[in-house]
């Protein structure tokens, strides 16, 4: 077959092209012949641990990313130590700097950067060099550490990284910096101020706003010459005013350049065969130096060279964090506020912590955080979801409080965390886990430290915090979350793109929806399929038939699978009323079927624990007879409604909390929702019923009905939003079926109505839901409409023998 | 060989299971959306999740438990997961399944 493969030929053997290679596998194996030229004489490592390596914290093999038995596996063919020289576009072939010609079909320029060398007198004198490649850290540490005087030329990320390592070596490091303060590119005055008076307790010395005249010398360089006339000694003098994207060949090849290789969204230069990637391209006037964006690009560029054709590369945002160790540092957008932005400060000098968020349109533009980076990734999320922020204005700076509460009691540094704090209360990861695996594994998404570690991986409240432990490890150029996701591996749509093609397509099954939105596997997996499940679901209420085969096991069976594979049965108690005789039938069930364990549960409901699943249609039968339909303790689903006996009895009570929660569960009982959704009615603000950490929460007031949203208890509790307040039954059952309805309509699948409040805003919940009568009452009549249809009780249908085959051993053999 | 009659293909819903209790434990039939018929004991290699009642996708089936994957041919689970769910024989002949029960632990 190798006669009908495509030649590609790739020019740099960094990152990017690499990167772009191995997503290039992913998709087809078989179609390319591979040729891999790369001028250093190594196999790709990652360019971005350089600086552990100059301070010591890392030996080099560490940084291999693909050995060279990757190459050899994957019968791609490696030269490194060559040099691509030119370009012959009308004979499709490049030819290296020894004479080599290799032809080509497709050619990928993935040819990086170079640092930009001052032109000043003394320049090319031995003991100047660049801080690029792992041959310069070579050439900075043959000289002793002890004694030798460095200059780093350029108080930028990458300048004060090399700095910093080389003090670690020994070494007497001064810093030449043009402006006022470091890394201003990132930082503002504050946070650049606190930053160097860190680095100089370190023992770094600034020269700041000062230009460099001349490099002196004779034979190798002995000092440096300001503009101003002071010199200063120097045995060693690091370049490092920034990168220059490294297109010589490109334009020798007369492809398109400005600054960089100009690309379209498809990864393309203006001639059709020649992809390029990397810090070498520019995209949409941007060049980019940091690793997230490159792996984007590495992704659609991979995508166009398979022929798939279905991605565009459309720009990104990029987050900052210096990767020096103990030092918290994050900064992401436009961090200097214009004449329409707004600041909001924190600045704390005696915790050395120090925050300033930039907003414009009630919308996040950018973030400066020194001391305390924890909310860092959750501002930068909401930095690219365009959150509406003006109802979490007062807490914003304060940050997402509970991020990570699993035992950690508020720790807001990653950096100075020990390796045996646990992060992951889930599954039990401490940091040093995830250090550790990011470092061995070579792990640069938060997707690949979930597969490898677990962490993060079961309830996803810390999250942040690994994405922090991420950023920590790998510096400024861990691959942040994109804000679109792919819902999985199973395809690129994301969990917006499904609902509108949904909609627009008008799709009513999962075979044709993922033929539709091209889905790379036959019949997706136990991530896409129960979400594509509940889109249809939800769009096409009385006509999606329910594939059982989507359902996670608890809504296949309706019933809570436990640890031995036994199942609980909870029986629907409506808001939490009970009376004698209805007790009486659950105890005579329980003793009936010798029930291991009965409990009351946090919902106001009683749970049947300890269930065979063969037991659980003549169970359901006999709980039907007594009256009792099922709770739906186990569904992404309406749970309960938990309520306080109100004006009944309690002498505080203002209205009927407990007649009106049972017409609130009567109403919304079945309903399929993204997640599971809980609902409280409480008689008076003193709020028993714990109203306020619930999806929907109602507060009765003497006046009427105020009405909360998106609280949740659990691991991360959150504390509801207020909606509005309104004055009858009928309107508290309205906004509430107009609630459900928005959140059932837009939510993510799985989002629980918080994620979902603090991504959209409450702002726009609020115009929906409160301020639009007419959207109002069309989202309550799309709900009741959907109701009519989802109030069948699956007890009573299995009772009598609906999918009998799910709870019957179909053999036992001896 | 012990080929032992357990059913019809019919029996176990497709991209579903079925459940077939032995002296030895419990053994899982899977068929996938394409009618092959898989059987492995019916524990995650994890924690002893029941493996029937997963999702089946492919030739994989996802762990009701903590959401493993395991592959339905060998039993192994996928990368970057290790472990394996001992896997039995089974046969088609004119829609009736059989299997051939072997006691053992998995041969990853």
């Amino acid at each position: 077959m190798g006669i009908n493969k495509m030649r590609l030929v790739v020019i740099g053997n960094g990152m990017a092209g690499i990167r772009t290679i191995e997503e290039l596998l992913k998709m087809s194996t078989d179609e390319f012949d591979i040729t891999v030229f790369g001028s250093e004489p190594q196999p790709n490592y990652n360019r971005i641990l350089l600086s552990p390596v100059l301070s010591g914290e890392m030996p080099f093999k560490d940084t291999i990313l693909n050995d060279w038995a990757w190459y050899e596996d994957n019968h791609i063919t490696l030269h490194t130590g060559k040099t691509v020289v030119k370009i012959d576009r009308k004979r499709c072939t490049v030819e290296t700097d020894d004479g080599l010609v290799v032809p080509y079909d497709r050619l990928l320029i993935a040819t990086g950067s170079n640092p930009i060398m001052l032109p000043v007198p003394g320049i090319d004198l031995p003991g100047v060099m660049g801080y690029r490649s792992i041959a310069d850290v070579g050439k900075m540490l043959s000289k002793p550490g002890k004694g030798t005087r460095a200059v780093v030329i350029g108080g930028g990320l990458l300048g004060l990284e090399a700095a910093n390592g080389l003090s670690l070596r020994g070494m007497d490091v001064s810093v030449v910096h043009l402006c006022d303060w470091p890394m201003e590119r990132q930082l503002d005055k504050v946070g650049g101020g606190l930053l160097q008076k860190e680095l100089e307790k370190r023992g770094l010395k600034f020269y700041m706003t000062r230009q460099t005249e001349a490099i002196l010398g004779e034979t190798e360089v002995t000092g440096l010459r300001f503009k101003d006339g002071e010199e200063i000694p120097a045995d060693l003098v690091i370049m490092s005013a920034g990168i220059r994207p490294n297109i010589a060949l490109a334009q020798l090849a007369g492809i398109h350049c400005e600054r960089g290789i100009v690309v379209s969204d498809t990864m393309q230069t203006f001639d059709p065969k020649i992809y390029s990637v990397g810090e070498c391209v520019q995209h949409r006037g941007q060049t980019y130096g940091l690793v997230a964006p490159l792996f984007e690009q590495a992704k659609v560029a991979a995508n166009h060279l398979a022929r798939y054709g279905a991605m565009r590369y459309e720009g990104s945002s990029v987050s900052t964090k210096l990767k020096v160790t103990g030092i918290d540092l994050f900064s992401a957008g436009e961090f200097t506020a214009g004449d329409e932005d707004e600041e909001l400060l924190l600045h704390d000098s005696a915790r050395g912590v120090y925050k300033k968020l930039v907003l414009r349109d009630n919308k996040l533009r950018g973030a400066v955080m020194y001391g305390d980076t924890v909310d860092g990734p959750w501002y930068f999320q909401m930095m690219r979801d365009a959150t509406d922020v003006s109802e979490m204005r007062e807490h914003l700076l304060f940050g997402q409080v509970h991020i990570g509460d699993s035992g950690l009691g508020g720790v807001s540094s990653v950096a100075n965390m020990p390796d045996t704090a646990e992060i992951c209360g889930c599954n039990g990861v401490c940091k040093g886990a995830i250090v550790s695996a990011i470092v061995d594994k070579k792990l640069f998404t938060l997707d690949e430290v979930r597969a490898h570690t677990k962490a993060s991986a079961s309830c996803g409240s810390c999250t942040g915090l690994v994405e922090a432990v991420l950023a920590n490890t790998l510096g400024g150029d861990y691959s942040a979350r994109p804000s679109k996701k792919a819902i999985c591996a199973c395809t690129e749509s994301s969990h917006q793109d499904v609902p509108q093609a949904i909609r627009d397509l008008g799709l009513k099954n999962i075979p044709d929806l993922m033929q539709a939105m091209q889905w790379k596997t036959p019949d997706g997996c136990h991530a896409c399929r129960p979400a594509l499940n509940y889109y249809l679901l939800a769009a096409w209420p009385g006509e999606y038939v329910d594939d059982s085969r989507s359902r996670f096991i608890n809504e296949r069976v309706h019933a809570n699978i436990q640890k031995d594979g036994t199942y609980s049965v909870i029986p629907r108690i409506w808001g939490g009323m009970t009376s004698p005789a209805e007790l009486r039938s659950i105890a005579e069930i329980a003793e009936r079927y010798e029930v291991p364990t009965v409990h009351i549960t946090g919902g106001q409901r009683i749970g049947l624990y300890g269930i065979t699943k063969e037991n659980l249609p003549k169970m359901w039968g006999e709980l039907v007879d007594a009256g009792f339909v099922s709770g739906h303790a186990y569904g992404k689903s309406l749970r309960t409604v938990k309520t306080c006996v109100g004006s009944e009895w309690c002498r505080f009570g203002t209205q009927d909390s407990t007649g009106l929660g049972i017409q609130v569960e009567k109403m919304t009982w079945g309903s399929w929702t993204p997640h599971k959704f809980k609902i409280a009615v409480s008689g008076c603000p003193r709020n028993c019923a714990e109203a306020t950490i619930k999806d929907f929460g109602v507060v009765c007031v003497e006046s009427g009905y105020e009405i909360h949203v998106g609280g949740n208890g659990g691991v991360k509790v959150r504390v509801t939003d207020f909606l509005c307040k309104v004055e009858t039954e009928a309107e508290v059952l309205e906004y509430c079926g107009a609630f459900m309805q928005m959140y059932r309509e837009e939510a993510h699948y799985l989002d629980r109505t918080a994620p979902w409040i603090e991504r959209v805003g409450l702002a726009h919940i609020k115009q929906h839901v409160v301020d639009d009568a007419v959207t109002r009452a069309a989202l309550y009549e799309r709900f009741l409409e959907s109701q009519r249809y989802s109030q069948d009780d699956p007890w009573k249908e299995r009772a009598e023998g609906k999918d009998a085959h799910e709870y019957a051993t179909l053999a036992t053999i001896e | 060989m012990n080929w032992i009659q357990v059913g019809v293909l019919d029996d176990i819903p497709r991209q579903g299971s079925r459940v077939i209790k032995t002296a030895s434990g419990e053994i899982a039939l899977f068929r996938s959306v394409d009618d092959k018929v898989f059987a492995l004991n019916n524990r995650c290699p994890h924690k002893g999740g029941p493996l029937a009642q997963g999702i089946v996708h492919g030739t994989r089936v996802t762990c009701p438990f903590h959401n493993w994957v395991i592959d339905l041919e060998s039993g192994s689970a996928v990368a970057p997961d290790t472990g394996c769910a001992h896997r039995h024989e089974v046969r088609i002949a004119h829609d009736v399944v059989f299997i051939e029960v072997e006691a053992g632990e998995c041969q990853a």
